[in-house]
């Protein structure tokens, strides 16, 4: 009996192994047309494994062209950090107060502000691109970064793991006679670590991933971040499969090595909240 | 109050704000000062786009002609909502998308799932596997579809011809099949998201459950209806409700890929939001668009908060 499930459970490894084959496919052959000369990238048989490689001269057209990619990877950094970072202050103070400091009007404004997150954020992208603009921050960093600087939903998230922590510690904290903002700094956050980091990354690859932003938000070249700068390949390269799919594999791995060394915390983050909204 | 002054011994400033400066007070203080910049933010960036977008869809501008080209349009934006044909088509690929793109993937996902759950040696290998997609950007992605669909020389046309079949698809490049394009590769990147949330919750059904089941000699498909299926209920509603909203909000693959096109045949609510806000600034009419999708995704979340309540009380 135990023999016979365990050569089912081979036969069971093996097929998905030629099914997950099959489901990477467009990733190999990305990687293996980024290695090509472009002559060679649309033959057919394919050459999984190419004949003569150009990876350096592709790798150079696309970390060294008009705009070097790295300026992408820079500002797409800077956003995605930035944004982070911020989100993660802002949300766990409003957590905080929702879960930690007992006053009048809290609950009711809780509820409020929840209620917000069934707007669609694409169904208010025209007051918002007009405010950025009377701001005068269209196309700038700013104008994109104010957009991503707290996060409802993980206000929601950070409030929930809040109210899991004992209010005894605050009470202790409170005689050794800590203010509101050293509780807050020095002991609740400190216990949110894992709902911090869960969130944090998130948020990057969000914001990592955005197109729909800096579509709108920016109109400036230099200032584009790595999705945006895909754009430009495609549109520069449109003959050029070999150079646009470098870019692609270059987009592609920071997140690929992000997940593969801490997807724990990816994959409870997903479950948490993957759908962007 | 002289009287306390005269008791305590204490000037009357110190005496007014301690009793001012009462512990409620300044919790309730110090709650609304951290909650201050979140609020603020709500202000800016929801209420006030909210409030705003709903007087624009009332009145005709055109961001170019300036400010003051700005006048009041009654219900014409509305009106004209339902005589629009790119309208109607988005609302129509809308609807295809959804019909398409969430139960194919579901069904997909628990099958994947549940075979990686308990039928696989190194199921973590599988985990990343699927998930891979989807953690990449949609837009790399994109570009890594658009050389596979390229209607002559693409790799996926070509192993077509190698079959024979003479006249294959043009894919993104058609108009009979360029939103059929769009939904594979919808479904291709979002399943591994599908799968992580089956899997989270497979793993939370005791194991007692299936070896009693085999005990009293029921088959691997009766345990899958009788035992697996009932108990992802309340996941399948969640991953249906967000993968409804999500699909709803579809806008980044066709913006990049077909720019709702050729002819329209994939265009969307949030593309036509995008075109006639941002490309033809329209801003007005623009807003009149996005109410139309707020009230859907609205409709669909109130329907979903209805229908998780009774899904958790059951």
């Amino acid at each position: 009996m135990k023999k016979k499930l365990e050569i089912s459970k081979i036969l069971f490894t093996i097929g998905m192994l030629v099914l997950s084959f099959f489901f990477l496919v467009p990733l190999i052959w990305m990687m293996s047309a980024a290695f090509k000369f472009e002559k060679d990238v649309m033959v057919f048989p394919i050459q999984w494994i190419p004949k003569d490689w150009n990876l350096v001269e592709n790798f150079k057209a696309v970390w060294m062209a008009e705009i070097p990619f790295y300026k992408f990877y820079f500002n797409s950094i800077k956003l995605a950090t930035i944004q982070t970072l911020s989100t993660l202050i802002f949300s766990s103070m409003a957590a905080f107060a929702f879960s930690k400091l007992q006053f009048k009007g809290r609950d009711f404004v809780f509820a409020l502000v929840l209620s917000f997150m069934i707007i669609p954020e694409q169904a208010t992208l025209v007051p918002r691109f007009l405010l950025i603009k009377w701001l005068g921050l269209y196309n700038t960093h700013e104008g994109l970064i104010l957009m991503g600087l707290f996060s409802i939903y993980f206000t929601f998230l950070m409030r929930q793991y809040m109210l899991g922590i004992s209010n005894e510690y605050i009470e202790a904290a409170k005689l050794d006679g800590a203010g509101y903002f050293t509780i807050y700094w020095k002991l609740i956050l400190p216990l949110c670590k894992p709902i911090l980091a869960t969130a944090g990354i998130i948020k990057f690859i969000w914001i990592w991933n955005d197109y729909q932003g800096p579509l709108i938000f920016l109109i400036n070249k230099e200032l584009y971040p790595i999705t945006l700068g895909l754009q430009l390949f495609k549109d520069d390269f449109a003959d050029n499969f070999a150079v646009l799919m470098m870019a692609s594999l270059s987009a592609i791995v920071p997140l690929v090595i992000i997940f593969i060394i801490m997807q724990k915390q990816v994959i409870k983050g997903i479950a948490l909240g993957g759908v962007k909204g | 109050m002289e009287n306390k002054v005269i008791k305590t011994g204490l000037p009357v400033k110190y005496v007014h704000k301690k009793i001012f400066w009462t512990d409620r007070r300044k919790e309730g203080f110090f709650g609304w000062l951290f909650l201050l910049p979140e609020l603020i933010g709500i202000l800016l960036l929801y209420l006030f786009p909210l409030i705003f977008s709903l007087v624009l869809s009332f009145s005709e501008w055109n961001l170019v002609g300036g400010l003051s080209s700005i006048h009041f349009a009654g219900f014409d934006n509305f009106l004209k909502l339902f005589q629009d044909e790119k309208v109607i088509m988005a609302l129509k690929n809308n609807f295809l998308f959804t019909i398409f793109t969430v139960p194919i993937g579901m069904f997909l996902a628990i099958i994947l799932a549940v075979i990686i759950h308990t039928k696989v040696y190194m199921s973590s290998y599988f985990k990343i596997a699927f998930f891979i997609p989807y953690i990449s950007s949609i837009i790399a992605i994109g570009a890594v579809w658009s050389a596979l669909f390229h209607p002559s020389l693409g790799p996926i046309n070509q192993f077509l011809a190698g079959l024979g079949i003479e006249n294959p698809p043009m894919w993104l490049a058609s108009p009979k099949t360029s939103l059929i394009s769009i939904i594979i590769i919808t479904i291709w990147a979002g399943i591994g998201y599908q799968i992580i949330i089956y899997l989270s919750s497979l793993s939370s059904i005791p194991e007692e459950l299936y070896e009693a089941a085999s005990i009293d000699g029921a088959s691997q498909l009766q345990q899958f209806f009788k035992i697996t299926l009932p108990l992802l209920g309340p996941t399948n509603v969640f991953l249906f409700i967000t993968l409804l909203i999500g699909s709803f909000k579809v806008f980044d693959l066709i913006a990049f890929l077909t720019q709702g096109g050729p002819n329209n045949s994939s265009t969307v609510i949030v593309f036509r939001i995008y075109e006639e806000g941002f490309q033809q600034f329209n801003m007005g009419y623009a807003s009149a668009i996005s109410w139309l999708l707020f009230i859907i995704v609205g409709i669909i979340t109130l329907i979903s908060w209805k229908l998780q309540k009774r899904f958790v009380h059951s």
